[in-house]
C-alpha cells in the first residue's frame, strides 16, 4: 500500500474492495463469507482481488446456505470477530431473514446493551438490467424498518469507500446495499457519474450525514443509490429550462440525516423524493412524513411529491421495466409538474 | 469416558438446582393469572403477575443440559433454545441476574429487555433463542471464531426435535462438517413439538442418523440418563477439541410439564407426565452415587438445602429488585 495520497478514479465495485482490502489488512479479526466471493471475486466484484491477498481462511467461499453462513456471522460476531456477510442479491434475504431481522437486529437491544454484534452484511440491489422481479428490488425500506440495523446505500465510488471503512469499523450490524447498476462492472451498462476520484489511503465518512451533492434553488430532489445520479442528469436538463434543482444524497438511511433534508426543503419550499424502492410504506412516505411533521414552521410552496417503483414487481419485458423503475426523463417530469403547482 | 466421583456430585447438584429452579417458576409464574384477579370471563391471563409472557419449563429435561456441560469450560460457547434454563443453569449464567430477567428487572441479564427466551450472559458465552432452529448456525459462527483464534474452545447448540426439521439446522450441519468446526449439536427428544409427536413431524425415528448424511460422527441417547448424556457428549467435545470436527447427539427425554405455562396438554394422555416422573433422572443418578458411597441421607439434605436456599434467594432478588425506567425501553438499539 502506499504510503503517500494519490488520487485516481476507482468504479465503485473497486472501491468498496479496496476499502474492505484495507481494514482487513489493519485488523486481522476481519474476514469475509459468502458465495462466490472467493475465486470469482463477488458477483459485482464487491471483493474482487482480495482472495489473492488474504488466502481462503479470511476470505471464504460458502455454501448455498444463506441461513447458515448469516448465522454463523452473528456467532462469530459475538465471539469478537468482524465478519463481513455477502448475499449477492438482497432479493435473496427471505431465505436467511430470522438471522437478520429476529437474531442480528435484536440481540444486542435484547442482552440490554451486553453484547456486540459488529457485522457488516454486502449485497447488490436494483433493477434495469432486465434481471426481472426476484434479482431487481432495492428493499432498503425493509431493513431500515427494522430497529436495530444500520443501512447504507452509496452512490458513488468515493462515498462507498468511505462509507465501507465505516461499516467495518461500526459494533453494530449494517446493511452496505450497493446498486448493481453504478458499480461500474464491464457486464453491465452503468451511470458513469458513480466512478470518481477516490484517495488511496483509508478513510471514513460518518453515518447520518447526507449530502447537497448539487445545489439549487427551485426545488429538492431527495434521492439516493443510483437515483442520485439519474437525478444529477436530470437535474442537468432542468437547468436547461431554467429550473434549478438541488439534489440530495441520502448516503446512509439509518441513521438518516433529516436536517439536511429539512434544510434543503426550507430553502427551495419544494420537494420531490427520487426513490428506486417501492412506493408505498417505504423511504418516501418516511422523507414525506419528516416534511408534514415540520410544516408548523416549514413553509411549502408545493405539495410534496414522490416518484418509486408503483407497487408492481419489477417486470422484466424492457418497456414495462423502464416504464416501472423511474428514469431521468421521468423524474425531469416529475420536477416540472411539480414547478407548476402551489399550495392555495 | 466414565464421569468422576466430582462429576457426578456436580451433575447430580446442578440437576437439583434446575428442578428446584423450575418447579418455583411454575408457582410464581401463576401468580396474579388467575380468576378472580384477572379480567371476568378469562380463565389465565398470560401478560399480568410478577412474571408476564410466555414460559417454557424444562423439568425432566435435565439430564440433557448437565450430561454436556459437564464437559464445558467457562470460554466454551452455548447457544440454547426457547427452553433455556436449564442449560443456562448448566453453563453457570449468573443466577441472580437471569432472575432478574424473567421478572423484567433493570438489572437482569438483558435489562428486562429479553425476558425468559431470550437470555445472554457474554461473561460465561451463554445466548439463547425463541426461534425454533435458529442457534445451530450460530454455534458454528462460535465454533469457527474459535478455529480462527487458534483456541481449543467449542460451541454447543441445544435444540428440540422439533427443530431438526428446520432447514437451518441443515444448513448449519452441512457447514459445521464442511468446515470441521468443533461444533456440537444436541438435539432433545421430548416427544413433543408443542403438541404434534415426533411420529407425525419427523421421517425418521431418531435424528441421530441424520448426521450421516453430513459425513460427521450421529450418537442417539436412548434414556433419560445424565451419565449416558455425559458419555456420549465426552466424546463429542473431546473429538471437536481435537479439531476432528463436529457430533450430532440425539436425547430421548422427557417433558415433565407442559410446553408452556397454561398448556391445557390436551394432546396427551392424562398421566403421562405421572408415569415419566416415575423414572426420574435425579433419583436414578440419586441411587447411583448412594451405591458409589459418595451420597448419604444427610449429605443430600445438606445439598439440597443449600441449593434451595440459592434458588430462593435469586426468587427473591428478582421479586424485589426495581423495574427499568419506562423510557430506557428506548437504550440499547446500538451497542454504544
Amino acid at each position: 500500500m502506499s504510503t503517500a495520497s494519490k488520487v485516481r478514479k476507482l468504479s465503485m465495485a473497486e472501491a468498496i474492495s479496496e476499502g474492505i482490502g484495507q481494514e482487513m489488512a489493519r485488523d486481522e479479526r476481519v474476514f469475509v463469507m459468502g458465495e462466490d466471493i472467493g475465486k470469482y471475486g463477488g458477483i459485482f466484484s464487491a471483493t474482487t482481488g482480495l482472495l489473492d491477498k488474504f488466502g481462503p481462511d479470511r476470505i471464504m467461499d460458502t455454501p448455498i446456505s444463506e441461513t447458515g453462513f448469516m448465522g454463523a456471522a452473528i456467532g462469530a460476531a459475538a465471539e469478537g470477530l468482524r465478519p463481513i456477510s455477502e448475499l449477492m442479491f438482497v432479493d435473496f434475504f427471505g431465505v436467511c431473514f430470522d438471522q437478520i431481522y429476529n437474531h442480528l437486529a435484536k440481540n444486542t437491544y435484547m442482552s440490554g446493551g451486553a453484547c456486540k454484534f459488529p457485522v457488516v452484511i454486502t449485497t447488490g440491489i436494483g433493477g434495469g438490467y432486465n434481471d426481472a422481479a426476484q434479482h431487481s428490488q432495492c428493499l432498503y425500506g425493509l431493513f431500515a424498518h427494522v430497529p436495530g440495523l444500520k443501512v447504507v446505500v452509496p452512490s458513488n465510488a468515493y462515498d462507498a469507500k468511505g462509507l465501507m471503512i465505516q461499516a467495518i469499523r461500526d459494533d453494530n450490524p449494517v446493511v452496505f446495499m450497493y446498486h448493481k447498476g453504478i458499480m461500474g462492472l464491464s457486464w453491465m451498462s452503468y451511470f458513469e457519474g458513480s466512478t470518481n476520484e477516490v484517495p488511496t489511503e483509508s478513510y471514513t465518512i460518518p453515518f447520518g450525514q447526507a449530502k447537497v451533492v448539487r445545489e439549487g434553488s427551485d426545488v429538492t430532489i431527495v434521492t439516493l443509490s443510483q437515483m442520485v445520479q439519474k437525478s444529477l442528469l436530470a437535474a442537468d436538463k432542468l437547468a436547461a429550462e431554467g429550473i434549478e434543482a438541488e439534489v440530495v444524497d441520502l448516503r446512509t438511511l439509518v441513521p438518516l440525516d433529516k436536517e439536511t433534508v429539512l434544510r434543503s426543503v426550507a430553502k427551495t419550499g419544494r420537494l420531490l423524493v427520487a426513490d428506486e424502492d417501492y412506493l408505498s410504506f417505504g423511504v418516501s412516505g418516511e422523507i414525506s412524513a419528516i416534511i408534514a411533521e415540520q410544516l408548523n414552521h416549514l413553509k411549502l410552496k408545493a405539495p410534496v411529491r414522490r416518484l418509486a417503483v408503483p407497487d408492481v414487481p419489477i417486470p422484466f419485458s424492457r418497456p414495462l421495466e423502464q416504464f416501472a423503475i423511474p428514469q431521468v426523463d421521468g423524474i425531469a417530469a416529475a420536477v416540472r409538474d411539480l414547478m407548476k403547482l402551489t399550495i392555495d | 469416558m466414565d464421569p468422576t466421583s466430582e462429576q457426578l456430585l456436580w451433575m447430580y447438584e446442578k440437576m437439583i438446582e434446575i428442578r428446584e429452579y423450575e418447579e418455583t417458576m411454575a408457582k410464581v409464574y401463576l401468580e396474579g393469572k388467575l380468576p378472580p384477579k384477572i379480567q371476568k370471563g378469562l380463565a389465565f391471563d398470560i401478560g399480568a403477575g410478577p412474571v408476564p409472557g410466555e414460559m417454557h419449563l424444562a423439568a425432566g429435561q435435565e439430564p440433557v443440559a448437565v450430561g454436556v456441560c459437564a464437559h464445558l469450560r467457562r470460554e466454551d460457547t452455548v447457544v440454547g433454545a426457547h427452553r433455556p434454563h436449564h442449560f443456562a443453569i448448566a453453563k453457570d449464567v449468573d443466577l441472580f441476574a437471569m432472575t432478574s430477567e424473567m421478572f423484567g428487572k433493570a438489572n437482569g441479564l438483558g435489562k428486562g429487555k429479553g425476558g425468559h427466551m431470550h437470555l445472554f450472559d457474554p461473561a460465561v458465552k451463554f445466548s439463547c433463542s425463541g426461534i425454533v432452529g435458529a442457534g445451530a448456525p450460530q454455534a458454528c459462527g462460535a465454533a469457527l471464531a474459535a478455529k480462527k483464534l487458534g483456541k481449543d474452545w467449542v460451541a454447543v447448540s441445544f435444540f428440540g426435535e422439533g427443530a431438526a426439521n428446520q432447514g437451518s439446522f441443515h444448513e448449519a450441519l452441512n457447514l459445521a462438517s464442511l468446515w470441521k468446526l468443533p461444533a456440537i449439536f444436541v438435539c432433545e427428544d421430548n416427544k413433543y413439538g408443542i403438541s404434534v409427536e415426533k411420529s407425525a413431524s419427523t421421517a425418521i425415528a431418531s435424528n441421530a442418523d441424520r448426521a450421516a448424511g453430513y459425513g460427521m460422527p450421529g450418537v442417539l441417547v436412548d434414556r433419560n440418563d445424565a451419565v449416558a448424556v455425559f458419555e456420549a457428549a465426552g466424546e463429542a467435545v473431546a473429538r471437536a477439541r481435537r479439531g476432528e470436527g463436529p457430533t450430532l447427539i440425539e436425547v430421548k427425554t422427557d417433558r415433565y410439564l407442559g410446553h408452556f405455562q397454561g398448556d391445557p396438554e390436551t394432546y396427551r394422555p392424562k398421566n403421562e407426565a405421572q408415569h415419566l416422573r416415575e423414572h426420574d433422572p435425579i433419583v436414578v443418578l440419586g441411587a447411583q452415587l448412594r451405591a458409589r458411597g459418595e451420597l448419604d441421607d444427610g449429605r443430600d439434605a445438606a445439598l439440597r438445602a443449600a441449593i434451595s436456599e440459592r434458588v430462593q434467594a435469586a426468587y427473591e432478588h428478582g421479586r424485589n429488585s426495581p423495574y427499568p425506567a419506562p423510557e430506557d425501553a428506548l437504550l440499547h438499539v446500538f451497542a454504544a
